[in-house]
């Protein structure tokens, strides 16, 4: 593809299929509530977010889930378990918004845009998605292949799809 | 072996890594106030604290209470008076009283983090803990009298 903004915005297309994928929106929701499952299902039990998006007294995200995943109790788990931030909300939102929101600083946890790289690609949360235990399925690719991904889009200009159109 | 300390003593116990803590608290030392729901985290029977923070003693292997403290609800107080558990008495709480040691060790967990809880905390804080008797609007008050409140908000 040779016009630069063109692959920069298809590279994006391309790891959207992973920053839609449930693996990732599930603890990227716009309320108070993960969810789980591969239609969005409310997380059972009732948790809520929390004031630092790790739960409340007594229900915190680390009451159950662990640093790994457990076979014998399904409870998926990983290295500081816990949902993003409200302003870093994907669930049910457009590539395109997405996309804007992940190059926004304040709506990305003021990262830049080398920081996003790091950590779309070693961040061990985010890596959980390609590991997701049980029968749960895994976000499409592998962490290293979306980390490349993201890299490619920013090397080429971290250029945005255009949002769709309504039906 | 696996030191930990339990209720202010310390043990040393013979068991795999993965052993749930569950199994560890009631089969090899013996306090069984710590009830088996579901295995899945998902009823909150088997709340303990770790360190003063409650977790879901099924599904916490034992490596990660190594060095730690353990309290169960034999040790909350020494003669059964915490506030909660003279609260529970003094309301009558319990019906069956299978899931009532968890929802104690939620509420104290709670309350060491929020000692006068609005409702809403309640709420959410003991959403993780299911009594299949619904004695929830009595728990509810019980832990609000613990903590100094009228019964009813």
């Amino acid at each position: 593809m040779a016009d630069p903004e063109a692959r920069s915005k298809a590279l994006f297309m391309e790891a959207a299929k992973v920053l839609t994928h449930p693996r990732c929106v599930n603890c990227h929701p716009h309320d108070d509530q993960p969810r789980q499952r591969d239609r969005a299902e409310a997380h059972n039990p009732p948790v809520v977010r929390g004031p630092d998006n790790h739960g409340v007294p007594a229900l915190a995200c680390g009451s159950c889930h662990q640093d790994r995943n457990l076979d014998h109790a399904r409870v998926p788990g990983a290295p500081d378990w816990h949902l993003a931030p409200i302003e870093m909300a994907w669930l049910g939102r457009t590539p395109a918004a997405i996309c804007a929101q992940i190059k926004d600083p304040k709506r990305n946890g003021g990262k830049t845009l080398a920081q996003i790289a790091d950590h779309t690609a070693h961040d061990k949360l985010v890596g959980w998605g390609w590991n997701p235990g049980a029968d749960r399925q895994p976000a499409p690719g592998s962490q290293e292949r979306f980390g490349a991904l993201v890299a490619a889009w920013i090397e080429t200009g971290a250029a945005c799809p255009a949002e769709e159109k309504p039906q | 072996m696996i030191a930990l300390r339990v209720n202010g003593t310390e043990h040393t116990v013979d068991a795999d890594p993965d052993m749930p803590l569950l199994w560890v608290v009631r089969d090899l030392i013996g306090l069984t106030g710590t009830k088996y729901g579901c295995g899945e985290a998902l009823c909150g029977a088997c709340v303990v604290h770790l360190d003063g923070e409650a977790v879901r003693a099924c599904v916490t292997p034992i490596s990660k209470a190594a060095g730690r403290s353990v309290t169960t609800i034999e040790g909350l107080s020494k003669d059964g008076n915490h506030p909660l558990q003279k609260a529970w008495v003094e309301l009558g709480v319990p019906q069956c009283g299978y899931c009532q040691s968890g929802q104690i060790m939620s509420a104290a967990a709670l309350l060491a983090k929020k000692p006068k809880p609005t409702n809403a905390e309640i709420d959410t804080s003991l959403a993780g803990n299911i009594c299949r008797c619904g004695t929830y609007t009595r728990i509810r008050a019980a832990v609000r009298v613990a903590a100094g409140l009228p019964k009813e908000e």
